[in-house]
């Protein structure tokens, strides 16, 4: 074992001091290298976490939701509707919901608008959400005036901010009364924006959204497990999105590594063409050009994977907010939760490790079993 | 010193930092726990439905809540014309609906 030890410590040597004879190239191709893993990483453990945290938040969001359509279009649905859920079998609770989007001219900025049932807000108060806060400049106690849809002024005194913590799902929340947000819009009461209904047997929620769907027809039902899977694709999709932009230069690199670990130098050849004459063994020369690919490889891989991890989870992704941003000006400022999928790591390894490893090796082989004489020639 | 040892004492400390690197998520994600469990109880109490990730257009806004229709219905022949439209798949439904 310890001979077998001392056998890889020499080769480890040796391909050091070969890969240090050719420092600028060597080191050209890591620094190109660990920038490719440290793209595809960032776009790997960035959207596996935030689809991961979608879906642990969103698990507790309504179970059903009822729209009414009037033309293709969501419109307000009447409470009478509210009866005929509640006679089906199996629907534990419904309620109206109100909620809607208001544009700040001051702020320039659309707040999500909502009425909450627990705990209930006083008419005249406000509580905002993080984003609020911030393109306001609002503390609680300041006062916030909007024009109405008769064009007179509803004035709000800021109650309480909701805290950053939960800004990717409270960022842009304008939390008002039943009866300022009636004022507001001018909705009679009797209206609300949907229906939010909890089901008794969970397993029973598409018999119920089916039996809501031939009571009314004039409504269009929406699921928790339609939000989940909504969620999913939007940042499979991003993922994707962000992946066909960096295929261009995915592409070049791995033409570029391909020509690099797959074509011989002619010094390269003459260095084979020297071991094999001064006694090496050819599987000892394809060992050593293997632990040169693997030395690179290995190393630019843990490299851009630990910047990757610092990127994304301890300086917030920064390099993407541009692309995440859109027209945003309520852009939530979060810390994304750590969650790693091992597995995806693996396979980052796999397809980024071992292809360099091996394109190294047929070249080496070939230039490795012909007459040393021949190759130094 | 031979040539190899700078190289396995980097390589030593690269591997450590990545093993470290998985202690740290699943540390980051007990202390964010409760957070978590509190942004979720959020969402129950308020009934919200969707992320803040792009608050330009109510579907972008709510995707969940939009329907296939959405990005579209400004005027006619109008086109969905915020950037955000194309980083948002349409919402995903079960059955087909308007």
């Amino acid at each position: 074992m310890s001979v077998w030890l001392h056998k890889q410590r020499n080769l480890l040597d040796f391909t050091l001091s070969s890969l240090s004879r050719r420092r600028g190239k060597t080191l050209g191709m890591m620094a190109v290298y660990t920038a490719i893993v440290f793209v595809l990483a960032s776009v790997m453990l960035f959207a596996h976490a935030i689809r991961q945290e979608a879906a642990v938040v969103l698990a507790k969001s309504p179970e059903v939701l009822v729209q009414r359509m009037v033309a293709g279009r969501h419109d307000l649905i009447p409470a009478r509707h509210l009866d005929a859920i509640k006679a089906i079998r199996g629907v534990q609770s419904a309620e109206g919901r109100l909620w809607g989007y208001l544009f700040d001219p001051a702020a320039v900025a659309n707040y999500t608008l909502m009425v909450p049932t627990n705990p209930r807000i006083e008419p005249g108060m406000v509580v905002i959400g993080d984003g609020v806060v911030r393109v306001r400049s609002a503390d609680p106690g300041d006062l916030m005036s909007f024009r109405a849809h008769d064009g007179t002024l509803v004035q709000f005194k800021v109650d309480k901010a909701i805290g950053r913590d939960s800004a990717l799902v409270s960022a842009d929340l304008f939390l008002v009364s039943e009866d300022d947000f009636r004022r507001l819009f001018g909705i009679p009461a009797g209206l609300f924006t949907d229906l939010a209904i909890s089901v008794r047997n969970p397993r029973e929620v598409a018999k119920i959204a089916e039996k809501i769907d031939a009571a009314l027809p004039d409504t269009r039902i929406i699921l928790r497990d339609e939000i989940l899977r909504t969620y999913e694709s939007v940042f499979d999709w991003r993922e994707g999105m962000l992946l066909v932009l960096l295929a261009g230069s995915i592409l070049a690199f791995a033409i570029f590594s391909w020509e690099k670990a797959s074509g011989l130098s002619a010094e390269e050849r003459r260095e084979i063409g020297i071991l094999k004459a001064v006694g090496w063994e050819t599987g000892d020369v394809i060992r050593l050009k293997m632990q040169e690919g693997l030395v690179v490889s290995l190393s630019a891989f843990l490299i851009g994977y630990l910047l990757a991890y610092l990127h994304v989870f301890h300086f917030g992704a920064g390099l993407f907010e541009p692309v995440l941003k859109g027209w945003a000006v309520l852009y939530p400022k979060y810390r994304l939760t750590p969650f790693v999928d091992e597995l995806q790591v693996a396979t980052l390894f796999f397809f980024t490790v071992f292809p360099y490893t091996i394109a190294t090796v047929v070249p080496i082989w070939r230039a490795a079993i012909v007459d040393p004489d021949t190759v130094m020639r | 010193m031979r040539k190899s040892d700078p190289f396995l004492l980097l390589a030593a400390v690269l591997l450590a930092l990545f093993g470290a690197s998985f202690v740290d998520a699943a540390h980051e994600i007990g202390k964010a726990q409760a957070s978590l469990d509190a942004r979720a109880e959020m969402v129950e109490r308020l009934g919200l439905t969707d992320l803040v990730l792009f608050t330009e257009a109510r579907y972008t806004r709510h995707p969940s809540q939009a329907d296939l229709h959405s990005a579209f219905q400004d005027h006619p022949f109008a086109m969905d014309h915020f950037p955000s439209g194309s980083l948002l798949p349409p919402p995903l439904l079960k059955r087909p609906r308007s």
